[in-house]
């Protein structure tokens, strides 16, 4: 079965500062089935975002390919992309930034089917609204009359409005508190369900990836370092920056304290990333050849497994 | 019994009539970590700013209550008595480390800028001890970042520096709002084992805001709970999380994706936190509880319990 989504060799290169390039994609590949969540996870500027506007084109790919349902997209025009588009949608982290203060929430929502020529807006909005969760007078008030849950709620009505196959989801429940992240974290959960969603889910809370992947993709400086099945990423960590991300995460309360591995340093520079592997500065079990070969993301023999991570300290399955 | 450093009996605030902060007291120990957690709004950041009254006066007023910091009446003090207790006694880090940080002078400057102040340093034994501190917190080269500007570091090296601001003049208490909660997991791990190392060495006690429970299970000693301007239950962190009394921090600690199986429904708050002046008569957290009984809506239940444990529930669930 083909992926829904196979992306290859996905870069994005922007203008950093003194007139270097700043690397915020480098070479990245991945694929998505139909109906599975990819987690991707990594400390703050490694990329995420970038990754998640490169699929959709919302940020032009430097260079790539990215495969969406057997088509090549990276080669389309403005037009064609934007009627792809409808396949795939984006909702992010600031539910407010992203919803126009001044729209009645039925435009907000409807305003996808209107772009998109979509017969019978009314009905489709007041189906969606019921969907999320929000209460059928939604439609006649505005964004500000809401708490940032139910913001949250209006901007995944109005992803879903077009029913995607593909959600990218950008640190969605990031700002909102405990109490409420509990409630769209479910809500994501259950729609996915209801219309077996794709999605990519962009999140810098290890808990909160755990809880919604299938599988998780770690990212450090612009590269995918590791990427796997989401329970065995969890029990059995390989690349040493991933276990030290998630020797890093709190404790849930009531369970025993876990060793830290506390990472020295700050995240490098991605306009002068360093050679070799990018995270050997701050890591514990740097050898000299990791100052100088970039490991490469392919299978290797970790003990009795195989994983997927781009670390020297395995030896890739030949 | 341990000498306590920090004491707050019955603080009331309130804005035009209006009560924010309600009936809060509490007590900190030398040499002890204590967490104030608690979702956005409920009051955290105005308790501690009222603490050294560095509140935003008007509007926001101290009703009533007692302060009493190293054996120091804070409401009666002057603005001298005031500066130095802030200075000497008390060191304050806050979430954004580059608004408290001044954008135009080196890191130096505002490190030596407080010890000449308060401990009558001159210059060059000032930039010295600055140095020491910078050290201490754990950034290198130190002489190195004396030179340069707060836009010039990282998040997590920011707030290293305010660290070594806050510590300049080795306070007896440190209270830290939220100081990883912009970082990432890896760097707040960090900071957090700086404080805590910090507190040890130097049998400083500290008052440590957040929203996040797993924070406080890891390096905290005694928690306070607090929901819509009140503390609802304090314990020390084991007991807390082993035994939650009040409904709501049972809720807390329930519906964290942590708590809970990948992928399961994760058990969810219903509603939200009432903003202040909504909160009702009785319990705040009657209409959002899951085994409210008839007295919960009516009568505000009382903080009682053991020395060591104590909840305002009136139905807890342990
Ligand atoms: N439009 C842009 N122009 C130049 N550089 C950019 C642009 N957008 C992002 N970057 C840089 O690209 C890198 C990756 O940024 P990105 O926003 O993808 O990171 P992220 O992983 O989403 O971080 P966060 O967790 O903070 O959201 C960063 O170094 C960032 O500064
Ligand atoms: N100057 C002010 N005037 C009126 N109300 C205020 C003022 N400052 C704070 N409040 C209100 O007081 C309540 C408590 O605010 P506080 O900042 O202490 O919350 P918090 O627990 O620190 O929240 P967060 O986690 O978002 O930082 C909130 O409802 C807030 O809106
Ligand atoms: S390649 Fe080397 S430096 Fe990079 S993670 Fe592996 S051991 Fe560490
Ligand atoms: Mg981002
Ligand atoms: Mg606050």
């Amino acid at each position: 079965m083909t992926p829904l989504l196979e992306v290859q060799g996905l870069t994005k290169h922007y203008a950093g500062p003194h007139g270097r390039t700043l690397r915020a994609l480098q070479d990245v590949s991945f694929t998505l089935a139909e109906g599975e969540v990819l987690g991707v996870v990594g400390e703050s500027g490694c990329g995420k975002s970038t990754l998640g506007r490169a699929v959709l084109r919302l940020t032009e790919p430097t260079s790539g390919s990215i495969r969406f349902a057997g088509e090549e997209l990276t080669g389309l025009s403005r037009h064609a992309m934007t009627k792809r588009r409808r396949d795939m949608q984006m909702v992010f982290q600031d539910p407010f930034g992203s919803l126009n203060p001044r729209h009645r929430v039925s435009t907000i929502v409807g305003e996808p089917l209107v772009v998109h020529g979509v017969a019978g807006v009314k009905a489709r909005v007041a189906e969606l609204l019921d969907m999320v969760g929000l209460p059928p007078d939604s439609g006649s008030r505005f964004p500000h009359e809401f708490s940032g849950g139910q913001r949250q709620r209006i901007a995944i009505a109005r992803a879903l409005a077009l029913s995607p196959k593909l959600l990218v989801a950008d640190e969605p429940v990031s700002a909102l508190d405990v109490s409420i992240q509990s409630q769209i974290i479910n809500l994501i959960a259950e729609l996915r369900r209801k219309l077996s969603l794709s999605m990519i889910f962009i999140s810098h809370d290890l808990s909160v990836i755990r809880h919604v992947s299938d599988r998780i993709a770690v990212m450090y400086l612009g590269r995918i370092v590791e990427t796997g099945d989401a329970a065995d990423i969890f029990a059995r960590p390989a690349h040493p920056y991933t276990q030290a991300l998630l020797s890093a995460v709190p404790t849930a309360p009531g369970q025993p304290k876990r060793e830290r591995i506390v990472l020295e340093g700050d995240l490098p520079d991605p306009s002068a990333p360093p050679p070799g592997c990018a995270f050997h500065g701050r890591c514990r079990h740097a050898m000299p050849r990791c100052a100088v070969d970039i490991p490469a993301l392919v299978p290797r023999r970790v003990g009795d497994d195989v994983a997927l991570a781009a670390c020297h300290l395995y030896e890739p399955v030949s | 019994m341990s000498s306590t450093v920090l004491s707050v009996e019955g603080l009331t605030l309130t804005v035009g009539g209006k009560a924010l902060v309600e009936d809060v007291s509490f007590h900190l120990a030398a040499g002890e970590m204590m967490g104030l957690v608690g979702e956005s709004g409920c009051g955290k950041s105005l308790t501690a700013l009222a603490t050294i009254r560095l509140l935003p006066s008007p509007p926001v007023e101290i009703a009533a209550g007692r302060i009493v910091i190293d054996g120091a009446d804070v409401r009666a003090l002057d603005s001298e008595g005031l500066r130095r207790l802030r200075g000497d006694r008390v060191g304050m880090i806050f979430q954004e480390p580059m608004t408290s940080l001044n954008p135009v002078f080196t890191v130096g400057d505002q490190i030596a800028e407080v010890l000449e102040i308060h401990r009558g340093l001159g210059r060059s034994a000032a930039l010295a001890r600055a140095a020491e501190l910078i050290a201490l917190v754990g950034l290198p080269a130190p002489r190195e970042q004396l030179e340069r500007y707060p836009h010039q570091l990282s998040g997590g090296q920011r707030q290293r520096v305010m660290i070594a601001i806050a510590l300049a003049c080795e306070p007896r208490v440190l209270i830290a709002d939220e100081p990883t909660t912009a970082l990432d997991v890896t760097v707040q791990a960090q900071i957090l084992a700086l404080i805590d190392r910090l507190r040890r060495d130097m049998g400083m006690a500290c008052l440590l805001i957040t929203h996040d429970l797993g924070v406080v299970s890891d390096v905290c000693d005694r928690a306070a709970v607090m929901y819509a301007g009140r503390i609802v239950e304090e314990a020390s962190v084991a007991e807390l999380f082993a035994r939650p009394r009040h409904r709501y921090t049972q809720a807390l600690i329930d519906t964290m994706p942590a708590s809970n199986p990948p992928g399961a429904l994760l058990p969810s708050i219903r509603g939200m936190v009432p903003p202040p002046g909504a909160r009702g008569d009785g319990c705040a957290f009657a209409p959002r509880c899951a085994a409210p009984v008839e007295a919960c809506r009516k009568v505000l239940p009382p903080l009682t319990g053991e020395a060591g444990h104590r909840a305002a529930c009136w139905n807890p669930a342990s």
